[in-house]
């Protein structure tokens, strides 16, 4: 039963396979029973995919890396639920593509900014960070504010989320469009696309212009973050993993 | 003694390398070295003064980041990793490369092109935002060729080697080489939203997705950053202090162990998340496991010096190399410590794990890295020795202060930072708010710029003395030199 090292040392392929096997026994252990172990994601209730606005909105984010300096994490010690909110759950998350929770807090945690600062507020801190928080190192992102949002093939987003386990339904597909464009306008009746997509906020986010801009969607998305588990009304074991 | 099959062996005339990929790696390191140190200084100096980035959508820190570890990581360590495993794998299996110069440049080309294909990408903002794992899908998919050539080309030429047995450096090359192939096929499973597009949704969503992000971006730590790393210290090191590695036994060991733990420690990146606590634990308990083959690496490094301690007087490259060790042993001591649940939750999102990542990178990866180009050089441009010694012992010297200053003062801003986040005053309430922490980093940014700037004025230095020596051959070592060589 016993192999002599040397056999190993002198056969590259038994080598390679050997290290192979080696490699992958903790890789399996940590990850398989992540998708089988059902507690894995909290039973909670209000969790939806991202409306379309709040999806470019997330691609945005994601392009500009701001995942580097804040985190969408928030860990379950005193002060960070006092200072950011309920901690986070896996729930939360669920619809992720990438996952966002970040290792570095540069900046302040985002996990539950949603609804904390006003429309106006975010756009302007977001054009000028200093302006606001006169002791702040973000970056300036004024071009968001009038860069017209490319929503041209929202729904080919949408098919593409689906394909890979995101649960877009045929209808939220076939509106894509409408929706998003209703999310931003005040004016249109927004009760087809919230009965889609509970809790969407609706605003002309961006006020500084009439077109859809890349702001519009940043700031829909931030606005939504961490407000779609309501806790009050969560019995505490259903938050066990 | 040697045996007499060693001896006849020897006594063959090497076949002719591949040595012009060689070469073309060795520049193009310390090219990449340079970028990777000067885009670090510039987004050290955009923390101090946030108005660098000019409101430029190109220039802000959360495009330049990316761009200055994907340089440090795969284009400067990525770069001397391939140009450095060609050389080694010849040398050790005394075969010419199998494929020959068209394979090797295909695979030396090929990540360049991956390189510059990534970095654009960074700056135009076509990224997955998964740390370390940034590429878009397409490029994604020609490294995935590139590293399946470079795993051929690499395989190839053990299976043709003269020698019995396959020399321990090589183990580690392997192991880097087949596990970084698998990390990154399975953390980048993705769909692009069109073949003709730059975006793509990825196969894994929320907590999958966080596990295996950090599954992969450890492991391109322990793989990338240190199997590989290890593989090139047991070369250069015996190489260069003209000495056996210190125990064969305990190279087996520390290989093997080292193989086995590192894969599990992924989670320790997640302590007190969403990820389920069995996992945490499970990551933190073979975090800690992981020190010991951390040091049974850094013992068998070190202690192949035994004996010609004095080299290190004398050669300030292999004084580099053994710095390296010695601060490998510090960060993989120091990693474990901040991989245990009660340190990690002061310690996370903090400058700590900055600090913490730049005495591995600086410290082991960019030292050893520059002490085996401080051997190679020479011995691939056919030179008695490098243009400058003393260049070399200034380049070691101001770059270590980098160092020093940069992890002290992210240890310091870290960990201060961490205490102020949990800091109630005497009525209970939270006493600083966030902004109020970040003004307190000031002065450690600052500190830490000057560090960096150190550190890449020691790179300077040291490209400049490179090429001094490479130049120096069509001025003077055509007359000078060429006598003492022939003798």
């Amino acid at each position: 039963m016993f192999i002599r090292h040397e056999t190993i040392e002198k056969n590259v392929i038994l080598m390679l396979v050997l290290t192979l096997i080696t490699v992958s026994i903790g890789g399996l252990v940590q990850i398989i029973p992540l998708f089988t172990v059902e507690t894995t994601i909290e039973r909670v209730d209000g969790m939806r995919p991202y409306t379309p606005l709040e999806l470019m909105g997330r691609n945005v984010y994601i392009r500009e890396g701001c995942y580097l300096c804040h985190s969408q994490q928030i860990r379950p010690f005193k002060d960070e639920v006092e200072r950011y909110g309920h901690y986070s759950l896996a729930a939360e998350s669920m619809y992720d593509k990438p996952f966002q929770w970040g290792s570095k807090r540069t900046g302040p945690d985002l996990a539950r900014v949603g609804g904390r600062y006003s429309n106006d507020w975010h756009v302007a801190h977001l054009v000028s960070p200093r302006a606001v928080v006169p002791e702040s190192v973000m970056p300036a992102y004024p071009f968001l504010a009038n860069k017209p949002l490319d929503y041209s093939d929202i729904a080919q987003h949408l098919r593409t989320l689906r394909s890979v386990g995101t649960p877009y339904t045929d209808e939220m597909i076939a509106n894509a469009r409408a929706d998003l464009e209703a999310q931003v306008d005040p004016d249109r009746d927004p009760t087809a696309m919230q009965k889609r997509y509970p809790r969407a906020p609706v605003a002309k986010f961006n006020g500084e212009t009439s077109t859809i801009t890349e702001m519009d969607a940043l700031v829909a998305y931030l606005q939504m973050l961490g407000t779609l588990v309501q806790f009050g009304d969560i019995p505490p074991d259903r938050l066990k993993q | 003694m040697p045996s007499q099959a060693v001896l006849t062996a020897d006594q063959r005339p090497a076949p002719r390398y591949v040595e012009d990929v060689i070469r073309a790696a060795v520049i193009l390191t310390m090219f990449w070295g340079i970028a990777a140190f000067l885009v670090g200084v510039v987004i050290a100096a955009q923390l101090v003064w946030p108005q660098l980035s000019f409101d430029s959508p190109y220039l802000t820190f959360g495009r330049l980041r990316p761009l200055h570890t994907s340089a440090a990581i795969f284009a400067f360590g990525g770069t001397a990793l391939i140009g450095t495993a060609f050389h080694v794998v010849q040398r050790t299996c005394r075969a010419r490369l199998f494929g020959g110069e068209p394979l090797a440049w295909f695979v030396l080309l090929g990540y360049q092109f991956f390189i510059v294909a990534a970095a654009l990408g960074y700056l135009f903002g076509i990224t997955q935002s998964k740390e370390y794992a940034e590429p878009e899908w397409f490029v994604d998919l020609w490294l995935t060729i590139v590293w399946v050539a470079y795993l051929i080309a690499y395989v190839g030429t053990v299976m043709k080697r003269e020698e019995p047995h396959i020399y321990v450096a090589n183990w580690f090359y392997l192991a880097f080489i087949i596990t970084i192939a698998m990390l990154h096929i399975v953390n980048n499973l993705a769909m692009p939203v069109s073949i003709t597009g730059t975006k793509s949704y990825g196969a894994w969503s929320g907590v999958q997705d966080a596990m295996i992000q950090w599954w992969y971006g450890h492991n391109a730590v322990g793989f990338f950053l240190t199997a590989a790393f290890l593989g090139m210290m047991y070369y250069y090191i015996p190489k260069a202090a003209n000495r056996p590695v210190y125990s064969y036994r305990l190279s087996i060991i520390h290989f093997w162990s080292l193989v086995f733990l590192y894969i599990w420690a992924g989670p320790h990146h997640l302590h007190y998340t969403s990820l389920p606590d069995w996992a945490q634990t499970l990551g933190m308990a073979f975090s800690v496991m992981l020190w010991m083959p951390s040091w049974g690496g850094m013992i068998n490094g070190l202690m192949t010096l035994s004996g010609a301690w004095d080299k290190l007087r004398t050669d300030p490259g292999l004084r580099f190399s053994v710095t390296a060790v010695g601060f490998y042993g510090m960060s993989t001591f120091e990693g474990p410590v901040m991989s245990i649940k009660a340190v990690n939750s002061l310690s996370h999102y903090t400058d700590w794990t900055i600090g913490h990542v730049h005495s591995g990178a600086l410290g082991w990866v960019a030292f050893i890295v520059f002490g085996t180009l401080y051997y190679l050089v020479p011995k691939m441009w056919n030179r008695p020795a490098m243009w400058s010694t003393r260049m070399i012992s200034w380049h070691y010297w101001i770059a270590t202060i980098g160092i020093v200053l940069y992890i002290t003062a992210m240890w310091v801003s870290g960990i201060m930072q961490g205490l102020m986040w949990r800091a109630y005053d005497e009525l209970g309430f939270l006493q600083y708010s966030f902004v109020e922490t970040v003004a307190a980093m000031h002065p450690f940014y600052l500190i830490r710029l000057l560090g960096g700037v150190c550190f890449l004025s020691g790179g300077l230095i040291m490209a400049y003395n490179m090429w001094r020596t490479i130049r120096t051959e069509t001025e003077t070592l055509a007359t000078h030199n060429q006598p003492a060589l022939a003798a």
